[in-house]
């Protein structure tokens, strides 16, 4: 395969590969309530991403030596099924996905009223059925929404989304492509009604400038998923009503 | 863990811009760098900060490079919280807390591009060396992500790799060394949140306390190359800013303190 100079990310009319703009989300489609068994569940489909969320709990924690006297345990599995990548990814948890599943909990914990549940455990799973880039923060998007559905007291729900540079050029929401060209990526977790900021990592070269820039794009990804996040969780109750009333 | 009565003194004071053992909000502990530590290692060194003390040894070694950078050397970064140092850690295999930490150095090095990794290509798509960077830490008094890089950073200007020669696609080594490619000077600093302020360089007995702490590692230019928040506490986006610009000054001071010009 020749490696010819390949096409630019951002084309001279400002569009991206996939015809966004810089500042443009990829397609999100969110639904609330999506797995029988678990106390609450949520599903997101952004841009290729395919991503679960169940949550199970509050409820008695084995094994029992790790319960808080003060609070509930909130556990968070972030996983990726081997078939959500080009190459199979084995199934046994990587350290990247050790990694995600502790920053994921950080991300969430802030939100939830943990003081409520002394001794108990919440846990949260989250598995990626399909990966396309930004899959941390599209697992804490839904999973907050899983946990809302589980019905546990929360100060706000958590949005994240990512912001990063690619081809010179700073953008929002990077696809899978984009991530692996790109320059910089900048994943923020926000509680918006509290302009909390709960998760924040970033890879790549940025200027001080530039940083701020991205993380203000970031934040503003954030809060239009935040409007999709409440219409989602709206509309699992506007159902639940409708079939009530029939 | 420090006791409550200390935790909340410790807040107390920090409401008042004072620390514990006294430092100022933006103070550093007392750094000690030393390199060539331990010689059987192709570059190695120890750090002390405070009490705090890790370190970090590099082996060379060849091997095969990853498929999709067939071009390219291999950096792996692996931590051990040996049980040694701290009451806390436990023998096996890394924890979770381990596996951040190693990723968060391997992060600093990777995307600052202090590692020249084209130039430990041999043999395209064969032959390449693998540059494997262990963090040993063995005194645990807070802030190990900031101790670590700066040892693992401190390891690779330390480290030197073998002659070899390449005939009809045969790698012979020959006596004699080089030094690594080192094109960058990453250094991580790290920001504590504690009620509500940010403090430098968070001691163990503080590390409890913090709501939430901040990890930003800047290249020798000032760009930052890798952030990582931790703690279940939050950051507002004037904090965030207010950091990155703490870490960026902290930084100029502590990379003289590993690179002697």
């Amino acid at each position: 395969m020749s490696r010819k100079k390949s096409k630019k990310s951002v084309d001279k009319d400002g569009l991206r590969a996939d015809g966004r703009k810089p500042d443009g989300l990829r397609p999100v489609k969110l639904e609330v309530g999506v797995l029988g068994n678990a106390d609450g569940s949520a599903y997101i489909e952004q841009g290729k991403n395919k991503i679960l969320a169940a949550v199970y709990g509050p409820h008695e924690l084995h094994p029992k030596h790790l319960a808080q006297p003060d609070r509930a345990l909130l556990r968070c599995r972030y996983h990726m099924a081997p078939f959500s990548v080009d190459e199979r990814k084995h199934p046994a948890p990587s350290r990247r996905e050790i990694e995600l599943s502790k920053v994921a909990r950080w991300a969430l914990e802030p939100s939830v009223f943990l003081e409520y549940y002394p001794r108990a455990s919440i846990d949260v799973f989250t598995e990626v059925l399909q990966a396309d880039g930004g899959t941390r923060c599209a697992s804490i998007t839904t999973a907050s929404l899983a946990l809302a559905d589980a019905g546990i007291p929360m100060r706000d729900l958590v949005v994240a989304c990512a912001a990063g540079k690619v081809d010179g050029q700073l953008v929002l929401d990077l696809s899978d492509v984009e991530d692996k060209k790109g320059e910089a990526d900048v994943p923020v977790a926000l509680m918006p009604n509290f302009n909390a900021i709960t998760l924040l990592q970033m890879d790549g070269q940025l200027t001080s400038t530039e940083f701020g820039k991205a993380l203000d794009l970031a934040l503003d990804g954030c809060r239009q998923l935040y409007t999709l996040q409440k219409e989602a969780l709206k509309s699992k109750y506007i159902a639940v009503k409708e079939e009530v009333e029939e | 863990m420090a006791a409550r009565i200390k935790q909340k003194r410790i807040a107390e004071l920090i409401s008042e811009g004072r620390r514990l053992d006294g430092r100022k909000m933006t103070d550093y502990r007392e750094v000690n760098v030393e390199m060539g530590v331990v010689e059987r290692a192709e570059g190695s060194a120890r750090v002390r900060l405070g009490k705090t003390e890790v370190m970090v040894g590099v082996k060379v070694q060849l091997g095969e490079p990853f498929p999709d950078v067939p071009e390219q050397g291999v950096l792996t970064v692996n931590a051990e919280l040996v049980p040694l140092a701290s009451p806390t850690f436990e023998p096996g295999p890394p924890n979770e807390d381990a596996i951040e930490l190693a990723r968060v150095v391997d992060r600093g090095i990777r995307e600052s591009k202090a590692i020249d990794l084209e130039k430990l290509c041999v043999v395209p798509g064969k032959k390449v060396f693998i540059v494997f960077v262990d963090v040993y830490v063995l005194n645990h008094d807070g802030n190990l992500i900031d101790a670590s890089a700066m040892a693992a950073f401190a390891a690779l200007l330390n480290t030197k790799m073998r002659k070899y020669e390449l005939k009809d696609g045969e790698v012979t080594i020959k006596p004699g060394y080089t030094p690594l490619p080192v094109m960058n000077h990453p250094i991580a600093v790290t920001l504590a949140k504690i009620n509500d302020r940010l403090v430098a360089d968070p001691a163990l007995e503080e590390e409890p306390v913090m709501d939430a702490r901040l990890t930003i590692t800047t290249g020798k230019d000032g760009k930052i190359c890798a952030v990582q928040k931790g703690g279940d506490g939050y950051f507002t986006r004037e904090q965030i800013l207010e950091a990155t610009k703490m870490a960026k000054e902290i930084a100029e001071e502590l990379r003289k303190r590993v690179v002697k010009e």
